[in-house]
């Protein structure tokens, strides 16, 4: 089997080369570093990706000005996880103050990912 | 109304501000940052996703995280800040600054400074900018505004959206509008090619299967309270020439062609613009056509990386403090763009010095080599791998590398990709 890939682990895009005969044993050709293989062998077997969005915050009154926090998974997620993270993370409601790094969703779906806030508020 | 006296007042409390007030801070001058919003961080609050920092913090961050390190490295500088307060006009340019911050929080400030670092950021070009026949309903909105709308203050600006221009604020708005729940039909690109980066179009695009259509214009906006439609139509290129136009229906048109630097106070005050940049012309140590008034970051020129603008607004601020301790440069002489440079930063040099430059090429292309000359002779030749206009290109020129030069001539530095 082969696939062409683009590497989205940083600015500059490598177009990726992958090719198998069996899922144990993937073959990366034109990445430019180490994260270009992981990423291609990743994106073949369970491609993954970083969320981010915002959440409600809880407790600000009636008639101040709406604030939400920004929210992002602390590593990639497989991608069938998202939908449902998604979903989750808009019914919530942060409780304040709230510091960058702070933990919001542990272990999403037993993945082992995190949501966890990027701001301090 | 308040007086205030400080060494250097910081125009803009974002990512250039920050960066700049810091270094100014640190070689112990008096030093404030005064910002409209309510919170210092500028643009980056609102770039909720991930990307920032792989140049200065060797690590991938989000945008309000990239904030939050200067923020909380202002505040343990002891720096002052004035929120929400807005500067109108500067009113003294003479050796001693002045200006009115108006607020309504302070009241009315009167600042006096010795130096002023314009760090206002750049804003969106709309629908005016792009000339789009139609009617004028609502739903019209920018890019970076429904961003705003959207991750900051909880507002989901429509179901059905139509995305005009493929640089990376549209293709983030893509992936954005489609996890808010809502239906992107399509960004419309005009040029043959996507104006972002590769990743974002793989990550944004392909990802949610959103079409891109390069070569195509909206050429027409229909509806009267509502948008209830648009006209997409190729331009008359290879690619586009023979296809037909098509029409979708959607509630809402995101429009992500284009930034401008924000240069209205800086006009006022007398500050010569680069037509080139839309953002002021600027010597060696990034000080405009005004004695004392320095730029930096996107009111300057407009970036593609965040990491850029810290870099050059750290050297701002240092060009600041020797400024205040009367220290300028012997002699400085011209730069120039030549052949497939749009434009080069600073448009000064000093051969006694290190200098920095960014550039914007003018050309996609593999295996490019940045040549630069002084008085026709080569001073620099490097390989660079891909250039194109959505990347900026920095290089430094240190003072060995610059030849002894003969004061009786004109010493142009001219920039090129080959």
């Amino acid at each position: 089997m082969e696939r062409q890939l683009i590497c989205i682990s940083c600015p500059i895009g490598c177009r990726l080369q992958a090719s198998w005969t069996d899922e144990t044993d993937i073959t990366i050709e034109g990445n430019q570093c180490p994260r270009g293989e992981i990423y291609g062998r990743e994106e073949v077997l369970a491609p993954k990706r970083v969320v981010t969005a915002t959440c409600m915050t809880a407790g600000s009154p009636m008639g101040t000005e709406v604030r939400r926090v920004s929210v992002k998974t602390d590593a990639p997620l497989p991608k069938e996880h998202i939908d449902s993270l998604l979903d989750t993370l808009y019914s919530m409601k942060i409780p304040l103050p709230v510091e960058t790094g702070q933990v919001l969703l542990a272990n999403i779906g037993g993945t082992g990912v995190n949501l966890v806030a990027t701001r301090s508020m | 109304m308040t007086e205030k006296k400080y060494d250097s007042v910081i125009i803009g409390g974002g990512s250039a501000g920050m960066a700049a007030a810091c270094r100014i801070a640190e070689a112990g001058y008096s030093c404030a940052i005064v910002e409209r919003e309510t919170a210092l961080g500028g643009i980056l609050n609102q770039c909720i996703h991930n990307g920032f920092g792989l140049h200065h913090f060797k690590e991938e961050l989000t945008g309000p995280e990239y904030a939050e390190r200067f923020i909380q490295a202002v505040k343990d500088k002891g720096l002052d800040v004035y929120l929400e307060t807005t500067v109108m006009d500067i009113e003294d340019t003479g050796s001693m600054k002045s200006f009115y911050g108006y607020s309504s929080v302070y009241g009315l400030l009167h600042f006096s400074c010795r130096s002023i670092v314009l760090a206002m950021g750049c804003r969106e070009r709309n629908r005016g900018n792009i000339g789009t026949p139609g009617t004028r309903p609502s739903g019209i909105f920018t890019a970076g505004l429904a961003q705003r709308l959207v991750n900051i203050d909880g507002y989901i600006p429509g179901k059905k959206i139509v995305i005009v221009g493929s640089g990376d604020i549209g293709l983030i708005m893509a992936r954005r509008m489609t996890w808010v729940g809502t239906e992107v039909l399509g960004v419309v690109e005009i040029q043959p090619y996507p104006a972002g980066l590769t990743r974002n179009i793989v990550q944004c695009l392909t990802d949610f299967n959103i079409p891109l259509h390069l070569s195509h214009v909206v050429s027409k906006i229909w509806g009267k309270e509502r948008v209830e439609g648009v006209r997409v139509s190729p331009v008359g290129t290879e690619e586009g020439g023979n296809r037909a136009s098509f029409d979708l229906d959607c509630d809402t048109l995101l429009l992500s062609v284009g930034l401008v630097p924000d240069n209205e106070i800086s006009k006022k005050a007398g500050v010569d613009l680069n037509p080139e940049t839309g953002g002021a012309l600027v010597d060696s140590r990034l000080m405009t056509s005004v004695e004392g008034i320095f730029a930096c970051g996107n009111v300057l020129h407009v970036h593609d990386l965040v990491d850029f603008v810290t870099e050059e607004s750290q050297r701002c601020g240092e060009a600041v403090c020797h400024y205040l301790k009367g220290v300028a440069p012997g002699r400085q002489y011209r730069t120039v763009s030549g052949a497939n440079v749009k434009y080069v930063l600073p448009n000064m040099y000093n051969p006694d010095g290190d200098n920095r430059f960014y550039l914007r090429p003018l050309v996609v292309k593999n295996g490019a080599e940045l040549v630069v000359k002084i008085e026709g002779r080569e001073v620099i030749r490097k390989k660079l791998r891909h250039v194109q206009p959505s990347e900026m290109v920095s290089f430094t020129l240190d003072r060995e590398e610059i030849p002894s030069l003969e004061s009786s001539r004109g010493n142009t530095l001219e920039t090129g990709i080959l």
